[in-house]
C-alpha cells in the first residue's frame, strides 16, 4: 500500500501544483480589483470571500456575484478565473483516473492486494503455480478439503476465472510471473504457515524454475512439482524435489497394471478416484495387437509398457523423423480411414488415440470404431472442457493428464497415508486384490468408495483416547460399528494401519487394539466416515458400542447407576451376557 | 544543473523569506502584519508540499514532514483571522492578531527545519 501511494502522489504532482496555483492567481485577483457595495461606496473584497467565491465557480456550483453584485472589471477577471479554475479541476480529476486506469498501476495495486491478504494468512496454505486443468482441480478439491491455497499463474483471464468459479473458501490469485523470486516471495514461500509449494504450470523448465527457487530459499519447504520430460525430471529430482509426477508415466504404469493384474488396477483407481466420480465399469484390456496413435510422450511410454508385458503394438505417427518412431511404424494422422487400415485396425483388439490434439483423438476414435466395433479403446483426453465429449464417444478408458496429475497432488496432501498403502500393496499378489476388491465390493452401492484417514490423537479422537487413557480396551471392530446400532457394521473396511513406531499392517483384523498414534486407512461408503467420526469423538456413544448399553451421562444418573451396580453386581453381569 | 532541485530550493526559501516577512514586527501591530504576505506564504508552501509528494528518499521525507507542519501551522492562521474578521463581532483584536503571528512563528521554525535540511542534504552532494 506503501508503494501504491507513493506513485500516486507522485503522479499527482503537476496536477495539483497547476490546481493550487490556479486558485491562488484567481483568489489575488479577487481581492486586489476594486468593487462597489450596495451603497456604491468602494469596497475590496477580503480574502476570505475570494476563497469561497473562487471555491464555488472553479467547482462549477455558481452561488452568483456575492456578497454585492461585481463590477465590471471583477467580472472581467472572473471571467479568466472561471476558465483557468475549471480547466485546472478537469486535468486533475482526469490525471487523477487516468492513474487509476494505468495498467503498471493497476497490476501494483492487484500485486499489494495479493501480498497483503497472502501475509494475512494464519492458517497452513499450499502455494499452487499454474492454473490449467490440474491446478484448477487442485485449488477446488483442496478448497472442498477446508485447506487454504494461494494461487500464482502467468494468465491473467485464468486469475480472474479463479474469482468466479464461487470456492467455498477464499483463494487469493495473481497474474504474474511464477519464474520471478520476487513473485514467489510475495505468494508466501518464506512464510511458515506456507506447507508446500506445487510447480504444475504446463513448461517443465518453469516448474524446474519454480522448484529449484523454493529449495534454494527454503530447503524443507515440500516441493511437489509436474514433469513429462525424463531429462527433466532426473534434472528436478537432482535438487531434492519431494514428488514429481509425470502423467505420462503413472498412467503407462497403471495401464500396464491393468493387463497384469486386474484387480489390482481396481484397488488403484478407486483409491484414487475423484470426489463423487461414478463408479466405473470395469472391462479387462483384451490381450493382441495394439495400434498406438501420436508416438509422443504419452505414446512412447504405453508403448514401453504395453511391449514390456510382452503385447504387440502399431504405431501410428505424422511426424517419425521428429518423434524417433521405431521402424515399421505408419506415417499419418490416424484420423483417416485409410491410415488405421494400414495399421491393421481390422484385426487389431485395442486402439490408444494419444495425440496431443482432442480432435485428432476424437476423430481417430469415431474412425477407428466405425471399422472394428469391437476394439478396447484408450482416450487421451486433453483440455477438461472436452469432459461432455468424450464421455460420448464412451472410450473404455479415458486419461486426462492434468486430471491425473491433480488427484494425484490432492491425494498426497490431503491422504499421504494412501500412499504408503499404494506402495505396500504393489508388492501382494492379485488374490489378495481379489479378496480387497470383493470385500470393498460387499459395502458398496453405486457410488465409488471414498477414503480417509483417521488418526488416534486427543484433538481428531478424544473419545478414544479418554477411553485408553482409562485402560479401557477399544478394537477395530469398535470404531467399525454403527453408533446408531451395536448389531450393525457401517459400511466401510480397513485398509491398513500404521502405528506409532510406523509398524504397518495390511487388512488389520477386527479384534486388533487400538492404541494412540495409530493411523488408519479406511475406505467405505462416504456416510460411514461421519459417524465413524461421530463415535470417535463422543464418549457416551463409544461407551455405548464398547459395553453394549447407553451409560447415564448426567451426574445423578451416574451417581444411581453406580450404587445399583454395586448392589447387584451379579445380575448385571448376566445381563450383559444376555445382550 | 537539477531543474527539479532548483524549483523546490526556490519554493522552500521563498515559503521561509514570506513567512518572516509577516511574522517580523510587533506581535499585536496590524500595520506589521501583511494579510498578502501571509497569503502568498501559504501559497508557495502548499505548493513546496507537493513539490515534495513521492518522494522515496529519506530526506525527501522528512521535507515532506516539515513543510507538512508549515502548512497547518499557517491554515491554523489564516482560518483564526477569517474567524476573527467574518464570523465574530470583535474583530482583529491584538490578542487575536498575536496569536496568528505566533502560529505563523511555528511555521516559520519548520520552514527553518525545511532550509537546514536542505542545506544540508546540498553540501553532502558531492557532485
Amino acid at each position: 500500500m506503501y508503494n501504491l501511494l507513493y506513485l500516486l502522489l507522485r503522479r499527482m504532482r503537476t496536477p495539483l501544483i497547476v490546481v493550487i496555483l490556479a486558485y491562488a492567481i484567481s483568489i489575488l485577483g479577487l481581492v486586489l480589483i476594486p468593487g462597489m457595495d450596495d451603497q456604491g461606496n468602494p469596497w475590496r473584497m477580503s480574502f476570505f470571500h475570494a476563497f469561497y467565491f473562487v471555491s464555488f465557480m472553479g467547482s462549477t456550483i455558481g452561488f452568483g456575484e456575492i456578497p454585492y453584485p461585481f463590477t465590471d472589471p471583477q467580472r472581467i477577471w472572473t471571467t479568466v478565473a472561471m476558465y483557468m479554475t475549471v480547466i485546472s479541476w478537469l486535468y486533475a480529476i482526469g490525471s487523477l483516473f487516468s492513474i487509476l486506469q494505468d495498467p503498471s498501476f493497476k497490476r501494483i495495486l492487484a500485486f499489494t492486494t495479493f501480498s497483503r491478504e497472502v501475509k494475512a494468512m494464519r492458517e497452513p496454505f499450499y502455494m499452487v503455480c499454474g492454473m490449467g486443468g490440474a491446478g484448477k482441480l487442485v485449488v477446488s478439491e483442496l478448497a472442498a478439503h477446508d485447506i487454504r491455497s494461494v494461487v500464482i499463474d502467468r494468465d491473467e483471464t485464468k486469475i480472474q476465472m479463479l474469482r468466479l468459479e464461487e470456492l467455498p473458501i477464499h483463494v487469493p490469485g495473481l497474474a504474474g510471473d511464477v519464474t520471478d523470486t520476487s513473485t514467489l516471495l510475495a505468494a508466501g514461500l518464506k512464510k511458515k504457515q506456507c506447507q508446500g509449494v506445487i510447480a504444475l504450470t504446463g513448461s517443465d523448465q518453469t516448474n524446474l524454475t519454480i522448484a529449484i527457487t523454493s529449495k534454494l530459499l527454503v530447503p524443507e519447504r515440500t516441493v511437489i512439482c509436474r514433469a513429462e520430460d525424463h531429462d527433466n525430471q532426473v534434472n528436478i529430482a537432482s535438487f531434492g524435489t519431494d514428488y514429481i509426477i509425470n502423467p505420462f508415466d503413472s498412467f503407462a504404469k497403471r495401464f500396464a497394471m491393468m493387463f497384469q493384474s486386474p484387480s489390482m488396477y481396481l484397488v488403484y483407481e478407486w483409491m484414487t478416484s475423484m470426489h463423487e466420480a461414478p463408479l466405473s465399469e470395469f472391462a479387462e484390456p483384451p490381450r493382441g495387437t495394439w495400434v498406438v496413435c501420436g508416438y509422443g510422450r504419452f505414446g512412447k511410454a504405453v508403448q514401453q509398457s504395453l511391449s514390456f508385458k510382452g503385447i504387440q503394438t502399431v504405431i501410428i505417427e505424422a511426424d517419425p523423423e521428429l518423434t524417433n518412431a521405431p521402424e515399421g511404424a505408419v506415417i499419418g494422422r490416424g484420423t483417416e480411414a485409410i491410415t488405421l487400415l494400414e495399421a491393421g485396425v481390422e484385426d487389431a483388439v485395442g486402439l490408444i488415440a494419444g495425440t496431443d490434439d482432442d480432435a485428432n483423438n476424437l476423430s481417430i476414435i469415431m474412425t477407428a470404431k466405425k471399422i472394428n466395433a469391437d476394439l478396447f479403446i484408450v482416450a487421451r483426453q486433453n483440455l477438461s472442457s472436452n469432459d461432455i465429449l468424450f464421455t460420448t464417444v464412451k472410450a473404455d478408458v479415458t486419461i486426462n493428464p492434468g486430471r491425473l496429475i491433480g488427484q494425484r497432488v490432492v491425494d498426497l496432501i490431503t491422504t499421504p497415508l494412501l500412499a504408503d498403502f499404494l506402495r505396500v500393496a504393489r508388492e501382494q499378489t492379485e488374490e489378495w486384490a481379489n479378496v480387497l476388491v470383493s470385500r470393498v465390493v460387499g459395502v458398496l452401492t453405486d457410488r465409488p468408495p471414498e477414503s480417509w484417514v483417521i488418526t488416534l490423537s486427543k484433538k481428531e479422537t478424544p473419545a478414544i483416547h479418554e477411553l485408553l487413557m482409562k485402560g479401557v480396551e477399544v478394537t477395530l471392530c469398535h470404531l467399525l460399528t454403527d453408533p446408531r446400532d451395536i448389531a450393525v457394521s457401517l459400511p466401510c473396511v480397513a485398509l491398513y494401519v500404521k502405528d506409532i513406531d510406523h509398524r504397518e499392517k495390511l487388512l488389520p483384523e477386527g479384534d486388533r487394539r487400538l492404541h494412540i498414534g495409530d493411523q488408519l486407512l479406511i475406505c467405505g461408503q462416504p456416510d460411514a466416515e461421519t459417524h465413524m467420526r461421530w463415535t470417535a469423538h463422543n464418549l457416551h456413544a463409544l461407551t455405548y458400542i464398547c459395553k453394549g448399553k447407553d451409560s447415564p451421562c448426567g451426574s445423578l444418573w451416574r451417581r444411581l447407576d453406580a450404587r445399583e451396580q454395586a448392589s447387584s453386581n451379579t445380575p448385571m453381569v448376566a445381563r450383559d451376557m444376555q445382550d | 544543473m537539477n531543474l527539479e532541485k532548483v524549483f523546490f530550493a526556490f519554493f522552500i526559501v521563498l515559503a521561509l523569506t514570506l513567512n518572516f516577512g509577516f511574522f517580523i514586527g510587533d506581535m499585536d501591530d496590524p500595520n506589521h502584519h501583511n494579510i498578502y504576505e501571509l497569503f502568498a506564504a501559504l501559497v508557495v508552501s502548499l505548493i513546496a508540499t507537493v513539490m515534495k509528494f513521492g518522494d522515496r528518499a529519506h530526506i525527501g521525507a522528512v521535507l515532506l514532514a516539515t513543510s507538512l507542519v508549515a502548512d497547518l501551522q499557517l491554515i491554523a492562521a489564516v482560518i483564526v483571522w477569517t474567524m476573527a474578521v467574518h464570523a465574530s463581532d470583535a474583530g482583529l483584536t491584538p490578542y487575536i492578531l498575536s496569536s496568528i503571528v505566533s502560529l505563523s512563528g511555528g511555521a516559520l521554525l519548520a520552514n527553518i527545519t525545511s532550509v537546514v535540511i536542505l542545506v544540508t542534504e546540498t553540501v553532502m552532494f558531492r557532485r
